[in-house]
Formats: C-alpha cells, sequence, structure tokens
C-alpha cells in the first residue's frame, strides 16, 4: 500500500505532537532538577561535621565520567542522523556505542557511590551528602532508565527496522539523551568544579 | 523465617491495623456498602462490558470529563463531609466541653479536608471541564494525547482511592495540616502512615496533573483549527492555556519537595530534618513555590469561564479582548513570583517581605483588567439574567471581599497580626469557593444542554445561587471577624466565650450551603426527568459565540464532521451572521482507539503506593516493573487509531438527524 499525501501529513503532524509533548516532558524534569539544584546550593555548606565537598570529589575520576557522557551524547545525535539516511546497521553500531558508553558512565558513577558510603559517608550522614546523593543519584537514575530505553529500543529496531515510527523513537531517545548530557555539565561545573573551589 | 517472609510481603501492615474505630469502622462501611452497590448494580443489569468498553477505556475527551466530573463531586462529597465535622467541633468545644473529637482525630479531618478540597475536588472538576470544553472550542477532535489523557485520569482516581484508604487499613491520616509543613511531618514527630498515605496519594494524583498540563499546553498549541491564530482563541481556551502553563512549572517542584520527604522519611536523609544539618524552613519555601501558583491553576480556568458567560449574556463580544488576554498573563507570571506571604512571620527580614509584598500587591493589575473587560462587555450589552450570570454577579461580590482581605494580608506587617487566624482560613475560602467553584457551577450550567441535549431547570439553579451566596457570607463573614478576635486557624477547643455565637452563625451558614447543594442535586434530578420539556434541539440554545456552540448536542464523538474554518474571534457567532452554518461536508476522520492501558498503568501506580505505606517493598518492587512494561508494551503498539470513513460519518449524521 502507497501512503497518500494526506496520510503522508498525518504522520508529519503527529511526529510534530510528539516531539512538542516530549519537549515539554524535558522542561518539567529540568524544573525538577532546578529543585534538587536549588535543595543543594542550601544545603551544600551543611557538612555536620561530616566531610565537606573538598573532602570527597575526586575531579580526575568526574572529568573522566563528563568525557564519556559527552561522547556518548555524540554518538547517540550520530545514530539519528544516519537513522534518517536510512543506514540501520550503522545507527545500531553507534546506538550500541551509546550503551557501552553510558554503562560506563554509571559504573564510575556508582564506584564513587559506593566507596563513600561503605566509608560511612552516605545519604544520611549530613544534609550535605543527602542532598549530593539525591542530586547526582537522580541523574544516574535517569541514566538507567535511558540504558533500559536504550535496550527495548535497540531489540525492536532488529526486530522492526527503521520505519517511521522507529527513526521517531531513535530520535526521541536522543532527545533524551541530550538533555542528560545538559543536565550533567551543569552538575560537572556547579557541584564538582564550584564544589572545590569554594 | 516465617516472620521475615511476613516483613517482605507484608511491611508494616498486620492486624491492628484493620479499622476498630467508630469513624474507620464507619468509613469502611461505607465504601464497601458503595462498592458493594455498584457491583451488584453493574452485575445485576448486565452492565460491565459497557462500562468498560464505552467509559472506563475511553480516550474521548468528553467520557473522561464527565468521569472527572462525577468523580470530582463524590470528593467534593467527602470533603463536605470533613467540613461539617470541624464546624460541629468548633461550634461545640468550648471551656469545659471538649466537643465529641480528640485532637489528633481533629487535626486529620482538617487535613484530609484542605487535601481532597484542592487536589480531588476542584483540581478534578476543571480537568473535567478542561476536556469537554477545550477540544471543542479550538476546533478538534481530540487532544494531543489521548493515551496521556486517560492515564492522567486514572492516576488521578488512583491518588483520590489512596486518601481514603486510611479508613480501611492503618486507620489515621496526617495530622500535620494540608501541606504536611517540616519538622512536624517527619519521621520523629509523625512516625504512623498517615504521612506516608499523603505522601503518596498526591504524588500519584500530582503525575496525573503534570500530564494533563502537558496534554493541554500541547493541544491548545498544536492542534487549532486553522485560522484559529493565538488572538482569535475563546478565553476559556486561553485560561486554560495559563493554568496548564503554571502546573507544568510547578507540579515537578511538588514532585521533587514530596520525594525529598520522602527520602528523609524511608532513608533518614535530612532535607527538612532538625537534625544533620537539614532546613526545614527550606520546605516551606518550596513547597509555597507549589501551593501559591497552585491557587491561580484553581482560579484561572473560572476567569475564563466567566469570560465566556458575559459576553454570551450580553450578546456582545469580549470587550477589551486583547487587554483580559494579558490580564490573564499578567495573572500567570505575577501568581509563580510570589509565594514568599505565605510565611512573612518566618523571619526572612524587612526587605524580602516588603519586596515580596509589594510584588503580590501587583496582582491586581492584571485582576483589573479581566474585571474592566467584564464590566465593559456588559456595558450596554442586552444583558439577559440566566443562572451563569447570577453565579457570575455572585461571583464578583464574593471575589472583591476575598480580593481585599488578601491585599491586607499582603502588607507584612499587618500580616504578623492574622497570619494563621480564621481570618486568612475565610479570605481563602472566598478565593476558592466564590472564585473558582462558582464559576465550576457557572461553567456546568451553562455547558450542561451541550453534553445533554437538555438544559437545566433555570427556577431552582437560581435558587442555588441564591442559597450558596446567602450561606456563604453567613459561614465565613463571621470568621474574619474571628480571626480580628484572635482566633487562630486549625482549633479544635476554645476559651473564650465571646466567640462561640460567632461559630454557631457560622454553622449555620454551612447548613445554608447544605441546602444550596441539595437544591442543586434536586435541579439536576428534576431536569432529567423534565428533560423532554427542556430539550434543546437546536446544539445552541444560549445563542452562542464559539465553536463548541456549532455542533450538535449530545456532541458526536467524533466532535465536527469537518474542521471549521475561522476566519475571526467569536467563530461561531461569525458564521452565524454570514449565513455560513448550514454547510456540512463530510471526510474520513482518525479516531484514536479506546485503550486500557491507562487503567493498568494508574492501577500499578496506585499498587506501587499503598505497598510503598506500607513498606512491602517488594511488592512496590513487582507494581513498578509491571507499569514499566505496560509503559514498553503501549510505545511499540503501533495500530492505536483506526478511520471513521466519510460513508460512515454522513450514515451516523442522518442516523442523529432523523431522531
Ligand atoms: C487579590 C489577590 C490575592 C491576594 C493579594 C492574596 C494574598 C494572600 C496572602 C498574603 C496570603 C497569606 C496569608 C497568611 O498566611 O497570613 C494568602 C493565603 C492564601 N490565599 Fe490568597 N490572595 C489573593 C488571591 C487568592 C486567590 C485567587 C486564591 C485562590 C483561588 C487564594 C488562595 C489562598 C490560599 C489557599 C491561601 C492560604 C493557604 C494556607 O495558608 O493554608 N488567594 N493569600
Ligand atoms: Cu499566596
Amino acid at each position: 500500500m502507497t501512503a497518500t499525501l494526506v496520510e503522508v501529513h498525518r504522520a508529519e503532524e503527529k511526529a510534530r505532537k510528539t516531539y512538542f509533548l516530549f519537549w515539554v516532558y524535558l522542561m518539567t524534569d529540568l524544573l525538577m532538577f532546578a529543585g534538587l539544584f536549588a535543595a543543594f546550593a542550601v544545603l551544600r555548606s551543611n557538612s555536620f561535621s561530616g566531610p565537606t565537598e573538598k573532602d570527597i570529589y575526586q575531579l580526575p575520576l568526574v572529568l573522566a565520567e563528563t568525557f564519556i557522557l559527552l561522547i556518548s551524547s555524540y554518538t547517540a545525535g550520530l545514530a539519528v542522523y544516519s537513522a534518517n539516511k536510512g543506514r540501520l546497521k550503522t545507527a545500531q553500531v553507534l546506538l550500541y556505542t551509546t550503551g557501552v558508553l553510558g554503562l560506563s558512565f554509571l559504573t564510575l558513577e556508582l564506584t564513587e557511590f559506593s566507596h563513600l558510603i561503605s566509608d560511612g559517608n552516605g545519604p544520611s550522614r549530613s544534609a550535605f551528602l543527602s542532598s549530593y546523593f539525591s542530586l547526582v543519584g537522580t541523574h544516574g537514575l535517569h541514566i538507567t532508565v535511558g540504558l533500559l530505553w536504550l535496550v527495548i529500543l535497540l531489540i525492536f529496531l532488529a526486530k522492526r527496522g527503521l520505519s517511521e515510527s522507529m527513526i521517531r523513537k531513535v530520535t526521541l531517545f536522543s532527545m533524551f539523551w541530550h538533555f542528560l548530557d545538559i543536565v550533567w555539565i551543569f552538575i560537572f561545573s556547579i557541584v564538582y568544579l564550584m564544589g572545590v573551589s569554594l | 523465617m516465617i516472620d521475615s517472609l511476613r516483613v517482605l510481603v507484608l511491611g508494616k501492615l498486620d492486624w491492628s491495623a484493620l479499622p476498630h474505630e467508630w469513624f474507620t469502622i464507619g468509613g469502611t462501611v461505607a465504601l464497601s456498602g458503595m462498592l458493594l452497590t455498584v457491583i451488584a448494580m453493574l452485575t445485576y443489569f448486565k452492565r460491565w462490558k459497557w462500562l468498560w468498553k464505552e467509559w472506563l477505556t475511553s480516550t474521548d475527551p468528553k467520557r473522561i470529563g464527565i468521569m472527572y466530573i462525577v468523580i470530582a463531586g463524590l470528593m467534593l462529597f467527602r470533603g463536605a463531609l470533613d467540613a461539617m465535622m470541624i464546624w460541629i467541633q468548633q461550634s461545640l468545644s468550648l471551656g469545659e466541653s471538649h466537643g465529641y473529637l480528640t485532637g489528633p482525630h481533629f487535626q486529620q479531618i482538617f487535613t484530609a479536608h484542605g487535601d481532597i478540597m484542592v487536589f480531588f475536588a476542584t483540581m478534578g472538576l476543571l480537568a473535567g471541564l478542561m476536556n469537554l470544553i477545550v477540544p471543542l472550542q479550538i476546533g478538534a477532535r481530540d487532544l494531543a494525547s489521548p493515551l496521556l489523557n486517560t492515564l492522567g485520569f486514572w492516576l488521578y482516581v488512583g491518588g483520590a482511592i489512596l486518601i481514603n484508604m486510611f479508613f480501611v487499613f492503618g486507620g489515621e491520616f496526617a495530622a500535620v495540616g494540608w501541606l504536611a509543613q517540616t519538622p512536624l511531618s517527619e519521621l520523629q514527630y509523625s512516625p504512623g502512615t498517615g504521612v506516608d498515605y499523603w505522601i503518596w496519594s498526591l504524588q500519584v494524583s500530582g503525575l496525573g496533573s503534570l500530564f494533563t498540563g502537558i496534554n493541554f499546553l500541547a493541544t491548545i498549541i498544536k492542534m487549532r483549527a486553522p485560522g484559529m491564530t493565538l488572538l482569535r482563541m475563546p478565553a476559556f481556551t486561553w485560561a486554560t492555556l495559563c493554568s496548564s502553563v503554571i502546573i507544568i512549572t510547578i507540579f515537578p517542584i511538588l514532585a521533587i519537595t514530596i520525594a525529598m520527604l520522602t527520602l528523609d522519611r524511608y532513608l533518614g536523609t535530612h532535607f527538612f530534618t532538625t537534625t544533620g544539618g537539614g532546613n526545614p524552613m527550606m520546605y516551606i519555601n518550596l513547597i509555597w513555590m507549589w501551593g501559591h501558583p497552585e491557587v491561580y491553576v484553581l482560579i484561572l480556568p473560572s476567569y475564563g469561564v466567566y469570560s465566556e458567560i458575559v459576553a454570551t449574556f450580553s450578546r456582545k463580544r469580549t470587550a477589551l479582548y486583547v487587554s483580559n488576554v494579558i490580564g490573564l498573563l499578567g495573572v500567570t507570571a505575577i501568581a509563580m513570583l510570589v509565594w514568599l506571604h505565605h510565611f512573612f512571620t518566618m523571619g526572612a527580614g524587612a526587605d524580602v517581605n516588603a519586596a515580596f509584598g509589594i510584588s503580590t500587591e501587583f496582582i491586581v493589575l492584571p485582576t483589573a483588567l479581566l474585571f474592566a473587560s467584564w464590566l465593559l462587555t456588559m456595558f450596554r450589552g442586552r444583558i439577559k439574567l440566566a443562572s451563569p450570570m447570577f453565579w457570575f454577579l455572585a461571583f464578583v461580590s464574593t471575589f472583591t471581599f476575598g480580593g481585599l482581605a488578601g491585599m491586607l494580608l499582603a502588607f507584612p506587617a499587618a500580616d504578623y497580626q492574622v497570619h494563621n487566624s480564621l481570618f486568612l482560613v475565610a479570605h481563602f475560602h472566598t478565593q476558592i469557593v466564590g472564585g473558582a467553584l462558582f464559576g465550576i457551577f457557572a461553567a456546568i450550567t451553562y455547558w450542561f444542554p451541550k453534553f445533554t441535549g437538555f438544559k437545566l431547570n433555570e427556577t431552582l439553579g437560581k435558587y442555588a445561587v441564591a442559597l450558596w451566596l446567602t450561606g456563604f457570607f453567613l459561614a465565613f463573614l463571621p470568621l474574619y471577624i474571628l480571626g480580628f478576635m484572635g482566633a487562630t486557624r486549625r482549633l479544635d477547643h476554645y476559651t473564650n466565650p465571646s466567640w462561640q455565637p460567632l461559630f454557631m452563625v457560622s454553622v449555620v451558614g454551612f447548613l445554608v450551603l447544605c441546602t444550596g447543594a441539595l437544591t442543586q442535586i434536586l435541579q439536576i434530578v428534576v431536569s432529567i426527568v423534565q428533560r423532554r420539556q427542556y430539550r434543546d434541539a437546536t446544539g445552541d440554545p444560549w445563542d452562542g459565540r464559539t465553536l463548541e456552540w456549532s455542533t450538535p448536542s449530545p456532541v458526536p464523538f467524533y466532535n465536527f464532521t469537518s474542521i471549521p474554518e475561522v476566519h475571526s474571534r467569536d467563530a461561531f457567532w461569525e458564521m452565524k451572521q454570514s449565513g455560513q452554518t448550514a454547510k456540512k461536508h463530510y471526510e474520513d476522520i482518525e479516531v484514536p482507539k479506546n485503550t486500557p492501558f491507562g487503567i493498568y498503568i494508574a492501577a500499578a501506580a496506585f499498587v506501587f503506593g499503598f505497598a510503598m505505606v506500607w513498606h512491602m517493598f517488594l511488592i512496590a518492587a513487582i507494581a513498578l516493573v509491571a507499569a514499566l512494561l505496560c509503559v514498553i508494551i503501549r510505545t511499540f503498539d503501533e495500530d492505536t487509531e483506526y478511520v471513521l470513513p466519510a460513508s460512515k460519518v454522513r450514515e451516523l449524521e442522518k442516523a442523529r438527524e432523523a431522531a
């Protein structure tokens, strides 16, 4: 069955609606992060005789995390490009790369967390650590959700190929991933960089 | 072994959680009685399938709107019962007498009252109205995402059930005030499950509100009929747009604030605790960053309703339309910037208090634009005093009163005297009842014929307005005075005998309000019984101006046979003037299929919330996985719509015309 002009038009319309909805959702997510950033700003110096920011941040590790996430964002972007060009294999490889990079990011972050917790500096140690874990952890939780999404996306890409609606889904995933990257840039500069220099 | 298994599955739940006090037994009996009656009726009349297929899984905004209004009506009744209990206690509990309620029980009642009225009665009614009206007003057939719409509705229902579950399991609700201010709501001071019910109920329904807000923004921005520019949109659509923008901005803040409180209570973090470096005042800030704009989420749609009604019943275009829109936008903007006026007494200092006091007072400017628009619309109009118009006039008198009280509260120095007094209670009830709720009643009267095909009885409608207005002033004027006399809010007992007469008057007012509500119920019953007499075959009973009146009543599920083209404001009026209404042509219509996934996902969210209340972490995890699975299955389902061919539309239309 060939698509009529009306059908093409409807599909475009649907895509525009979906992207718009997703954009608005991302903005609401951003506002939620804003709440966490605000709490962090208020509580960051309340270390309650526990470790302070300077004591626990390991910049080299965080820098590595940052680069890994930035590169994964780049590969996600390229995946959208290839998907739009109809290159299924390339898109899949790029998405796998994104996933591996995301997983390494998550591993590094969890290592950092588990060190802190095993040293007795878990989220209930002080208000500072509560807000630190929640802010960075919420980002990590988003990354986890993103990875889950990616797995499902790859399964369906293998099954269904690059249909109109699959391209849309790849694009949505990539928007989500870029968004997490942007939030991470804020975390990197406001939490870590400011934390060691203040 | 058995014991650790029990904890794994049932968490903190045990026999002692089952009802054993008069109010929990009463509540449980009432709730199960209602449930059993509904089940029995559905089975007897063999209506299960019909209910499931036609209503529960429906993606039609009109169906969803009606379901919202039914549930919200029930919750309004539930909240009114709480109000009655508060009123009776306060009129009795003087000196030696301590009334009939214990202190903690009284605290739970006023907490539940506030939450139910704001989150489940008013928000539900508004979401219902938006669903019913907005698509029709912008010439659309649906919302941007039908799935998000049913999901939002069912999350709202999930939250509504969750807030009543304490009757059956646990026996206590939060005793911390409707916003659960810290540190009182922390584990240290509120160790029971009451606050946890509060948390998960609001978290579930709040997510629903957020989805609804996102959906309406996208719908209004992306789905208007060709030619309907922003400045040709009907006022109610504008108001919904503004309300949605506020929802989208503040509900994420509510979610994260409650989440932080949750972490404090479940994982021992220190966001708002008094120990560990926590900052309880941060909670007050965050919750009012949500709380103040929220009151404008409630009032803005009613502003829109009044604009529609004033224009229709003055038989004129909305005067100063652009100012009206600027007024709505101004209210939206200012609403988000003035939250600190709820805690001037917290001690932020004179400069901060002055800044927020002054910015709060600025709300009069956009509000004045709205009033100017309404007044000038009526000026030299041919005013027809039908009952919606009476609701508008009642609103003007109450709202002016409450607004002036608000202006007074916004002077920090004056607020130190009356903060958290009954004066404050009177202020916000004037705004929410006399402003938002009257608007909703006006809207229901006005748009009722659109969805049923017959009007409501006018005489009873006018009696209802009179009773509500009288009852309102009788019930709340004494509270303004009591506030000045030093009565603080939330008192379960007092010792000053000169207060009692005023409390008594207030109770009388409450009784009058109840007769008002009964009159409305009677009005609906009478109108249904005599519906032949009130029938409106035209679809346009009030000589309306906006597109919803161009459709037949009741509206067919596809709304429009063909999408109208808009050339000016008041598009339908314009069509009537130029005689363009008769033309009709048929086209293929794409209709979203019904879907049970809204219910499934919301049910999982409900189970998750309930399990979290009782620390049943295993069940919570299962519910979460189930919700995720549903989301995945639905996202990859490509078959969510069907095409209704033009020939079929023609058939349906012919059948309707013949009937
Ligand atoms: C003229 C516009 C208004 C002004 C200047 C105003 C001002 C204020 C101020 C200063 C307070 C805090 C008083 C205190 O705690 O001592 C307050 C409380 C409140 N107002 Fe208004 N208000 C206005 C309109 C509204 C509207 C339209 C609504 C709702 C539709 C509303 C609902 C409330 C509520 C719910 C509270 C307090 C809730 C609580 O403390 O639990 N107000 N208002
Ligand atoms: Cu306020």
